[in-house]
């Protein structure tokens, strides 16, 4: 039965969808007990890299864009702080451009929420306690650490786009990213728009496991993104 | 016990152990965790492989020997841009310190892209196209006569220059899609990005000059270059962003104060391949 959901083209994502997750449910009250038994002794102890309760991104292309709108709300929410409380020092110039990149972060983050509508998840709690607003160098430092990230992610996330719709989507959005970080890093050390490239002067790309693992330490909330694709 | 961190745990061992279905899945399934252990200096010939062998589809991969042969002919248009701007004495005295490092970080960045380009096409069994300096003439046949004889001129065609070649890869992302293409989407991805940290670069050197631009491209607006690349940005003004049947307008999204600026702003729009040949055709001698 889950074989062929998966391969009948007709199926809608949510059939696929359920199809996969149907079949952890039923590993997990049916017992692959005699799998379960070599694991027990080094299982016992709680793993916290990748949490499976909390909120849950989805699985397939849904999965993805709650991911997308996940790191955007860390985005805008920090944005919108920033510029409601900005850093010693700030310049009318610094202050324009934190602006503008505050209002795509948000354009993003609801343009997410409403692409995703009833699949999406719910607003997440962010932690910015380790912040120091009123240092310059502090929130650039942030803005930095994040507008990379989130090139790094969409950059990493493309592959696992099915609908070529979302690419094109996901596509629009990264190129803004990564204007955002060569500003800012602009904003730090002149000249440092594009340093920190991976070989061949490619930019750097990560999956949404390491890309939430650094993004979960600005985020109360618990993200459960077991079921995305790989 | 816990069941779910057991769960975990055999996932870890056999991370396929749930995902195990068809052959097709299979087939492609070697590839899914390459990306992450091969460095990325090798891609060009992992993927290449991959390229030949994944499916036996001869149709796919010469879609893609096409796009990568797209994307190399404007790595080409750019590096030679950016070289001969350097060794122009005219544009690297204006240049000056700091803008002269930003050109030449830039012009070595292209010219890495060449080489990763053209080595990707030749492991997967492909022929690189091949440009001189000598097969360009980047005044666009007369559209920028004195790309050369002013920097400001010279900046404007290479805010063009990057502002398109960000479009461009956008447009071809499309055809990368698909389970035998995840390393060479993500490197065309990763090409990408790094164009469009240029761009910002670029149009911040033109506003230190005195242009009236930001890093990121306001409605269709030029940024002071004028009507000469009005279609490098038409299209850029686009403030509806389709979801399928869902049309969801980013101006005022949700009761958000987002003006329309920062609408066109949030989103660079894509220029199919049709449209980006006629842009850049005049700089082909």
């Amino acid at each position: 039965m889950l074989n062929k959901l998966e391969t009948n083209e007709g199926a809608t994502l949510h059939e696929v969808e359920t199809s996969l997750v149907s079949r952890r449910d039923f590993l997990t009250k049916a017992g692959a007990f005699s799998l379960i038994s070599a694991f027990v002794m080094t299982a016992c102890k709680k793993e916290d890299d990748i949490t499976t309760d909390g909120v849950n991104l989805g699985s397939g292309d849904v999965g993805i864009l709650n991911y997308a709108y996940a790191l955007e709300q860390l985005e805008a929410a920090f944005y919108t702080k920033v510029i409601a409380s900005p850093y010693s020092g700030i310049t009318a110039a610094e202050s324009a451009l934190l602006a503008d990149i505050r209002d795509h972060e948000i354009a993003h983050r609801e343009f997410f929420k409403n692409a995703l509508g009833s699949n999406a998840i719910g607003g997440l709690e962010v932690n910015f306690s380790s912040i120091d607003f009123t240092s310059r160098e502090k929130v650039l430092a942030t803005a930095k650490a994040f507008e990379d990230l989130g090139v790094s992610a969409y950059n990493g996330a493309g592959q696992l786009i099915s609908d070529v719709n979302y690419l094109a989507l996901a596509g629009k959005i990264v190129s803004v990213e990564a204007r955002h970080a060569a500003l800012i890093r602009d904003l730090i050390t002149p000249g440092t728009f594009a340093n920190d490239l991976a070989a061949g002067s490619l930019d750097k790309h990560m999956l949404p496991p390491a890309v939430l693992a650094i993004a979960g330490t600005y985020v109360s909330t618990k993200i459960n993104a077991s079921n995305l694709p790989v | 016990m816990n069941l779910q961190n057991i769960i975990s745990e055999i996932e870890k061992v056999d991370p396929e152990i749930y995902e195990r279905t068809s052959t097709r899945r299979d087939a492609f399934k070697g590839f899914a965790g390459v990306s992450g252990k091969i460095a990325l200096t090798a891609l060009p010939f992992a993927f290449g492989s991959m390229i030949q062998k994944a499916y036996g589809s001869p149709q796919n991969a010469t879609a893609v020997l096409d796009v990568l042969n797209f994307a190399l002919k404007l790595e080409y248009l750019e590096y030679h841009f950016y070289n001969k701007g350097i060794n122009t004495a005219l544009i690297s005295t204006a240049a000056v310190g700091p803008g002269l490092t930003a050109l030449t970080t830039i012009r070595n960045h292209e010219g890495d892209h060449v080489t990763f380009l053209k080595n990707a096409i030749l492991a997967a069994g492909g022929v690189p196209v091949s440009f001189v300096e000598s097969d360009f003439d980047f005044t666009a046949d007369g559209t920028f006569p004195t790309v050369f004889l002013s920097y400001d001129t010279f900046l404007a065609v290479a805010q063009a220059l990057e502002d398109t070649g960000v479009r461009a890869y956008k447009g071809q992302a499309g055809n990368l899609i698909g389970a035998a293409n995840r390393t060479v989407l993500t490197a065309a991805l990763n090409i990408h990005s790094v164009e469009a940290r240029h761009a910002s670069h670029i149009r911040q050197m033109r506003k230190a000059r005195g242009a009236d631009v930001k890093p990121w491209i306001t409605g269709n607006d030029t940024g002071g270059i004028g009507a000469s690349v009005n279609a490098n940005y038409a299209g850029e003004q686009n403030v509806i962003q389709v979801v399928g049947s869902n049309n969801i307008t980013i101006t005022g999204i949700n009761g958000f104060s987002i003006s329309a600026n920062a609408a066109t702003e949030a989103f660079d729009e894509p220029l199919t391949e049709a449209e980006v040949t006629t842009l850049v055709t005049p700089f082909f001698a």
